[in-house]
């Protein structure tokens, strides 16, 4: 039962065969029983979660089922909700509580999901390992002494391990997808503009975006039709976007006609070689449902990761701004004056993850640095937007590995902190273009999941979510960890 | 050698809007500290801007009036800096491409011509909180009411040449906004402010090095400051010293100004684009509208009132000053349509004089329109001198009783009545029969004197065209 997928819970909760109360149940039991070991939750309030399904359940005895009446959904602690701290896994804001719920929080209230809790992350989303978070790294559950992933790699654990059956993460250069491949589900990054951003704490405005990760394709679909659409208070969210039938694209067995490009700077010397393969097989399987394979060519790859290093932390650097110690958050204990106020609060609240990425941004704004840096990688920024345009021209969509390698080992690599930023190699081009990126389980290397990437034009996550269902219909790659164990 | 002055002035501006420019907090002046907040404009984690229209439409009809280029592309950017009343870190603000570009002023100058000013750009911006030190527990408090207000940041071009041209300029710009009705522009309630950039050079030379004088809320302080500085300036270059590129703050009370902070110590506001709003687009149909809506300008309204009302530059210059002057003139003229001159008389001498005696101004004015008009109407219809009416007025500012009802208790009513003149004539030439034998004698000038004592005789109440004409022939003898 805890391994069984979103849309089937629903199916039995819908026949009355379970209830919210006995989901929450569950859940809560496999949390109480996991937690401690994986680190994947930072804050559960069981009580709460139980009032919640007890609520589900009242509703549904008068009233027709919402889309996700009685599902348990985690949240990454970068959500803002009234109930319970929202702290970014940050100390500076340890021990805040929103006054309010992000939009995305309000329309799964409004669906009727119940809310399990706030799962790990790294501080701020800024890392692809979880372990950044000031409250304790987060454990895959493959090997407990390997990351999850990062930054959503709470969220990315939690969904493996069947600690809930889906939730929420954040991706602002592969925070969804990456931890999803990591951990061996499924990952949605939808189309910039798609899902407002209104209280999900910032990080990098222009490239953050909220989006589902869930055990299957049609998991994620089910959420993402759920928290998607127009919010007046966020006027970056599009109030037209192309309406799409996100559970009707979810019913596809076969690629024919699909024409799918291979873009060959995604399979570079460095990669895993493992990785590579398994990808390569996954694409001969594509082809074997129908898929034409296309080699294509996304000439500007290679400077995405320095564009994305100088664009995501000057936002950060002003996003981040506003944690000086005045009026909520960590402020340090005795200041002389407000300049001591402001360095001590924020030395002693931020992590060096953290800081490092602001004095990053700080530099590359800075007079003098400005157009050497900024500008150049905005230019940079828009040739690659351009690269995926001139591709689409070809191609249908686009395949490639999600991640270069699979998860490395705890502290590995948190003294290297280049070697780091490399993890989002594949994924960050998607964001600095606003694209929609899925990535799914495709393989395992040594034991460790592989994720497949799949990447559309804005606003077209309907053929992603085609292919790559198709995909996971002739394939059977999600699986459950040892130790998690459980029947299907 | 003489030394020229270069001022350039950057006036911020509260955009009168109901709500700020963000979020949908209400904007009024004077509520509790920290009432008139939520959660975007005290800048809590998530929280993000929208944009309020109606100060857009507000910024691009000033611009509009400035004869400026409206950008049908604009943009939001942030400008970094750390200080407890600013919520975010950051001020939205509009820095590569402000909303209007390239218009300018025409102010009058001393040879009663016209100077133009060349206004650079104005862009919108979120005002900070306010920041209170004088507590009584040495504490700072943090009002955030004002954070997220929206202004009009309007920069000029370094073109006026003296402490009165800049002035002028501010004058003519705060008249035009409050016609405009885009900002209350009380300048005590900080909605009208103003950073001076001075400096001084020989004329023909660059420009000097020159200092930002911050902050200034008054015309007079204004004046003062530059004043001050220019003298500074030349103190300096003239002891072989040079000025130091600087901020400074003006201290009204000691009558000086010093320094803030150096071009040094400036913050770098790493200014970069705001990704929380996108590009403002504004559509030519839209300027269009607005264009159309433009309520009549100072300089149009003055026009009008010479042609229309035949007024003298001067009384129409006086009377256009606010909207609500020449709005008080043309309903006083509406009431008393046979003289708008007399109106204007009457209105900008008679009255503005004695509330500005009495220092209060014409909205607290204890005489309407329609009595004022009352009181010329009687002029108007001969029942009473000019003389007279004055004292009339001075009655009427003291209590509210009719014209009519104050002309009757002081009796002075004109005297029109031939026979009524004739007596008190001739009891002045009885009394004076030295200067009747002087008139007849061919003393034209002392028909003046005859006039006078006969006024004085009739309390004032004579007509005094009749009495002028009774003397002529009853000197005849």
């Amino acid at each position: 039962m805890p391994f069984t997928t979103l849309s089937e819970l629903k199916t039995r909760l819908d026949a009355g065969e379970t209830t919210a109360v006995a989901l929450a149940g569950l859940y809560l039991d496999r949390i109480a029983e996991h937690n401690d070991n994986l680190n994947a939750f930072v804050h559960i309030d069981p009580a709460h979660v139980l009032a919640q399904a007890e609520a589900s359940d009242a509703y549904r005895a008068k009233h027709a089922p919402r889309a996700l009446e009685g599902l348990p959904i985690a949240v990454k602690d970068i959500f803002c909700t009234q109930d319970g701290p929202t702290q970014c896994c940050s100390n500076i804001l340890k021990g805040f509580h929103a006054p309010y719920d992000a939009h995305v929080i309000t329309r799964l209230k409004e669906a009727g999901a119940v809310l399990v809790g706030k799962t790990n992350m790294d501080e701020f989303a800024m890392g692809s390992s979880t372990e950044t978070s000031a409250f304790g790294v987060c454990r895959n559950p493959w090997d407990t002494d390997r990351i999850p992933g990062g930054s959503s790699g709470g969220s990315a654990a939690a969904v493996a391990a069947a600690l809930t059956p889906a939730a929420l993460g954040t991706d602002t250069g592969g925070s969804i997808r990456q931890p999803a491949s990591i951990c061996g589900i499924t990952g949605l990054k939808p189309t910039y503009g798609r899902v407002s951003r209104r209280g999900i704490i910032a990080f990098a405005s222009s490239l953050d975006q909220a989006g589902p990760m869930t055990r299957t394709v049609k998991d994620s679909a089910m959420i993402t039709a759920a928290i998607c659409g127009h919010d007046s208070m966020d006027s970056t969210c599009v109030s037209d976007a192309p309406v799409i039938d996100w559970l009707g694209s979810c019913d596809k067995t076969d690629m024919k006609g699909l024409k799918i490009g291979k873009p060959k700077e995604y399979f570079v010397d460095g990669m895993d070689a493992g990785v590579r393969a398994s990808i390569e097989e996954a694409l001969r399987r594509c082809a074997e449902l129908g898929a034409e394979i296309i080699d294509i060519s996304l000439p500007h790859t290679e400077a995405a990761v320095a564009a994305y290093y100088v664009i995501a932390p000057s936002e950060a650097s002003a996003n981040l701004s506003r944690y000086d110690g005045v009026r909520f958050g960590q402020r340090c204990k005795d200041p002389e004056d407000l300049l001591d106020m402001y360095t001590r609060s924020r030395d002693e609240g931020f992590g060096s993850e953290v800081k490092r990425r602001i004095l990053t941004g700080t530099f590359a704004l800075s007079s003098g640095y400005y157009d050497a840096y900024y500008i150049k990688a905005q230019r940079v920024r828009t040739k690659i937007r351009q690269d995926f345009i001139d591709a689409f021209e070809q191609v249908d969509v686009i395949a490639t590995p999600t991640s270069p390698i699979t998860a490395f080992k705890l502290g590995e690599k948190t003294d290297d902190p280049l070697t780091m930023y490399l993890s989002d190699i594949f994924t960050i081009a998607v964001n600095l273009a606003g694209l929609p990126g899925l990535s799914q389980p495709c393989g395992f290397v040594e034991g460790l999941p592989v994720g497949l990437q799949w990447i559309a034009p804005a606003w077209r996550e309907d053929l992603i979510l085609g292919a790559a269902s198709a995909y996971e219909a002739a394939t059977d790659w999600l699986q459950i960890p040892a130790g998690f164990g459980g029947e299907a | 050698m003489s030394w020229e002055v270069v001022i350039g002035l950057e006036v911020h501006c509260q955009i009168n809007t109901n709500t700020k420019a963000f979020c949908g907090c209400s904007t009024e002046f004077g509520a509790e500290p920290n009432t008139q907040t939520c959660p975007v404009c005290l800048g809590m984690p998530g929280q993000l801007p929208v944009l309020n229209t109606v100060a857009v439409d507000k910024t691009i009809l000033t611009g509009l009036a400035i004869n400026a280029t409206i950008n049908l592309e604009s943009k939001f950017d942030r400008k970094n800096y750390f200080y407890p009343d600013l919520p975010k870190g950051y001020q939205i603000s509009q820095f590569a491409v402000p909303i209007v570009e390239h218009g300018y002023l025409d102010i009058p100058n001393k040879d009663g011509d016209e100077k133009r000013i060349g206004i650079t750009r104005i862009h919108m911006e979120e005002d900070a909180g306010k920041s209170m030190h004088e507590g009584l527990d040495a504490v700072s408090h943090i009002d955030l009411n004002r954070s997220g207000v929206p202004l009009m940041e309007i920069v000029s071009e370094p073109d006026m040449r003296s402490a009165d041209e800049a002035i002028a300029y501010l004058k003519q710009l705060h008249q035009l906004i409050r016609f405009l009705g885009v900002s209350g522009a009380d300048m005590e309630k900080g909605q009208f402010r103003c950073d001076a950039n001075v400096s001084v050079r020989r004329p023909g030379e660059p420009f000097g090095t020159r200092t930002e004088m911050k902050n200034m809320n008054s015309f007079r302080f204004i004046k003062q400051a530059i004043d001050f500085e220019v003298v500074r300036q030349i103190e300096i270059i003239e002891d072989g010293g040079a000025v130091v590129q600087e901020s400074r703050l003006w201290d009204s009370v000691k009558n000086e100004s010093r320094s803030m902070r150096s071009k040094e110590e400036a913050h770098d506001y790493r200014y970069f684009p705001e990704p929380d709003l996108p590009p403002l687009r504004v559509s030519q149909q839209q300027v269009d509208a607005i264009r159309a809506g433009m309520p009549e300008l100072p300089g149009q309204l003055r026009q009008r009132f010479e042609a229309e009302y035949g007024l003298s530059s001067y009384d129409a210059d006086v009377l256009t000053q606010t909207l609500e002057l020449a709005a008080w003139y043309e309903s006083l003229v509406a009431a008393h349509p046979v003289d708008p001159k007399r109106c204007a008389n009457w209105m900008a001498n008679e009255l503005l004089g004695r509330l500005n005696e009495a220092g209060s101004d014409l909205s607290e004015s204890p005489v309407s329109a329609k009595r004022l008009a009352e009181l010329l109407d009687r002029i108007e219809d001969s029942s009473i001198s000019g003389n007279a009416a004055k004292t009339v007025l001075d009655a009427m500012m003291e209590s509210a009783d009719s014209a009519d009802a104050i002309i009757a208790a002081k009796g002075l009513k004109q005297v029109s009545d031939t026979g009524a003149i004739d007596a008190i004539i001739l009891a002045v030439m009885e009394a004076n029969p030295a200067q009747v034998e002087g008139y007849r004698g061919g003393k034209d000038k002392l028909m003046g004197f005859f006039v006078g004592q006969v006024m004085k005789a009739s309390r004032g109440t004579a007509n005094p065209g009749l009495v002028n004409q009774r003397l002529v022939e009853l000197l005849k003898g």
